[in-house]
């Protein structure tokens, strides 16, 4: 698989693939997208380098076990939920929403958090799921 | 905040979980916080059941959605009850698992998961809406099939196949059910449901769906023709991991068996001739297969069956008192059967076989631990005063008034060989003298761990078997609060205004 042209092809499709699976995360609140299918898509970018350039090159590029991103996702997305109850007063899970127009964003509420808590959890998952099959001997 | 205070449990198992998985390589730090999270979970939903006590039934519309609409939370007695019992259990075997489970097993993860799956215990108990508690029971489902596989050992593999085959076949018939039901209603909230079912014209449909939760809540709570995966895999796995599943999982069967035909389906009388006959078949299958098993952990799974069998019996005979009975003996039977499985794990880490005929002479060696194992022994067997005799007044007092004579037979059967069984048990582990086991190279025994261990393994079915003694002793309380749970259960108007009143 380590041809060239793949290689080359797969340093340029990092940045873009990273970049589209953010804009998918952001676009999921009223149209098709959201934060599971966002981090698949962040975690095909990771796989594809990891293909061209091999499993070690993608570990270093990393920096941490991607498995630490599962509580981290995990922690964001509780404490989204968590948000409401405690500025609130309101029941665990109500969507609080700053009503202001934020450029690129459109509006900020808990629900975009609790999204990015679920990205977070799929790209660690899957990365985890794949560099464990792919170390196997 | 004070409104919300019952999902507080729910959040707590959440937030103990992720804790727990940013520590995933640092086991003693695990234990600690396992230990003491499960302790301030006990306290949380010690207060939550005392506030619901005294304040009567609270209900959160999750995401503030109103009901019938969004999802509800729903805290009524039972609900209360069984997430403090469920609290209880998790913080026995928390201290059990940190001291027997060994370090192969904790490094993939086994805390995290092992709350993952208390986290779904609690939903499950507390939701007030179908679909809801279908997710709560994948939860568990997924928790539960990582524990039992969890050092991947021959014989746990392929105990773990036929648990999670079954399961999932379960799952699927239940989801079929809530379809069922969906499209002849248009609704999941469980207390609108029971409105809108009432009033559903086509009968027919109403009995398949009813039928459908039967058999998908029936093979979890392993009643008669769909219990085989139970012996099959609940052997093989740690005793710690057995004590959960043994204490809880089935029980959470029976818990939607009771909320759905108290709620939803009330007053089949088809139904609940069916409910007797299964209940009879199942006393009878489990007791024999109990009989003729020679591995301890193997008698106590096949104890599990029979016993589900009289609770499936009290709700059959559907009255206010055979319902304060069923409820008497969830309680009762949630805490000595995880006792009793933490109780073959002591004797497996003494001994190093769960063998009846090979073990023998412990009450010669250990007399002190041999009277403690007594309590859970016989609280199982229900010798007065001791907890299992107790819920046995209502359930055969009631089964002579609506002239059940043979459901009456079937439970007067199920104690008589219970009694057999442990008698036998008795007989061969503590009494009779030893056979020589070799000693194995590698397995670390009970005489050779420390101190501090011992006590880790001990203080968990001390704890256990106080709350049994209890639930005997104090069996006029344990009645008061069956008593009202029967009574909400048989009054369920109190449930659906407190639902769908969103004011």
């Amino acid at each position: 698989m380590k041809t060239i042209i793949l290689r080359t092809a797969s340093n340029y499709l990092l940045p873009v693939l990273l970049l589209f699976s953010i804009f998918i995360l952001l676009r999921g609140h009223y149209l098709p997208g959201g934060g599971f299918v966002g981090g698949l898509i962040a975690a095909i970018a990771f796989v594809l380098h990891s293909f061209a350039n091999g499993l070690k090159n993608t570990k270093s590029l990393l920096r941490f076990h991607p498995g630490f991103l599962m509580p981290t996702g995990l922690a964001l997305s509780f404490f989204s939920g968590l948000s409401p109850m405690i500025f609130a007063g309101d029941p665990f899970m109500t969507g609080l929403w700053y009503h202001g127009h934020v450029p690129v964003l459109g509006s900020i509420g808990s629900a975009m958090f609790f999204d990015m808590g679920v990205y977070l959890v799929v790209v660690g998952v899957t990365l985890t799921i794949i560099f464990t099959i792919s170390e196997a001997p | 905040m004070m409104q919300q205070l019952i999902i507080y449990p729910l959040l707590f198992q959440l937030f103990l979980s992720i804790v727990l998985m940013f520590f995933w390589n640092k086991i003693s730090a695990q234990k600690v916080i396992s230990i003491t999270g499960s302790a301030i979970a006990v306290i949380l939903s010690a207060y939550v059941f005392y506030y619901v006590w005294e304040n009567g039934m609270q209900k959160v519309n999750a995401g503030n959605w109103d009901a019938p609409f969004g999802i509800v939370f729903v805290a009524d007695t039972l609900s209360v009850t069984l997430v403090l019992l469920t609290s209880l259990s998790g913080l026995a075997v928390s201290i059990f698992s940190a001291a027997s489970v060994i370090k192969d097993r904790l490094r993939f993860g086994y805390f995290p998961i092992f709350h993952f799956l208390l986290l779904g215990l609690t939903g499950a108990f507390l939701t007030g809406d179908l679909f809801n508690l279908y997710v709560w029971f994948e939860i568990i489902i997924i928790s539960s099939f990582v524990l039992i596989t969890i050092g991947g050992e021959k014989a746990q593999l392929e105990g773990a196949v036929k648990y999670f085959t079954l399961n999932i076949l379960a799952s699927t018939i239940f989801l079929t059910a809530i379809a069922v039901l969906y499209g002849l209603t248009g609704s999941l909230n469980m207390a609108d449901l029971a409105g809108k079912v009432a009033a559903v014209e086509n009968r027919g449909l109403v009995e398949v769906a009813a039928i459908l939760f039967l058999i998908g809540f029936g093979t979890k709570a392993s009643i008669f023709p769909l219990y085989f995966w139970l012996p099959a895999s609940y052997h093989t796995p740690p005793a710690a991991v057995s004590a959960i599943f043994g204490g809880l999982l089935t029980k959470l069967g029976v818990y939607a068996l009771i909320r759905v035909f108290t709620l939803i389906f009330v007053g089949d009388v088809f139904l609940g001739e069916i409910l007797l006959v299964l209940a009879i078949l199942t006393i009878f299958s489990g007791g024999v297969g109990a009989l003729v098993q020679n591995n301890v952990r193997k008698v106590f799974s096949y104890l599990i069956i029979c016993h589900i069998g009289y609770m499936i019996a009290g709700l059959g005979m559907f009255t206010e008192i055979a319902i304060t009975g069923v409820i008497f003996y969830l309680i009762h039977d949630i805490m000595v059967k995880t006792n009793l499985f933490m109780v073959s794990g002591l004797i497996f880490k003494i001994k190093s076989s769960n063998s009846m005929r090979a073990l023998g002479g412990f009450y010669a060696n250990y007399p002190k631990l041999s009277l403690l194992i007594f309590i859970p022994l016989f609280s199982l067997v229900g010798i007065p005063p001791l907890s299992g005799f107790w819920p046995k007044i209502s359930l055969i007092g009631e089964g002579f008034k609506t002239e059940n004579y043979w459901t009456v037979a079937a439970i007067i059967f199920a104690s008589f060989i219970t009694l057999i069984i442990i008698a036998k048990l008795w007989a061969e582990v503590f009494w009779k003298d030893p056979k020589e086991i070799p000693e194995k190279p590698k397995f670390e025994y009970f005489s050779d761990i420390s101190k501090a261990r011992k006590t880790q393994f001990i203080l968990p079915i001390v704890f256990l078997s106080l709350i049994s003694l209890y639930i005997g002793f104090g069996a006029e309380h344990i009645q008061l609060l069956s008593s009202r749970i029967a009574n909400e259960l048989m009054n369920s108007q109190q449930y659906i205004d407190t639902v769908l009143n969103n004011s």
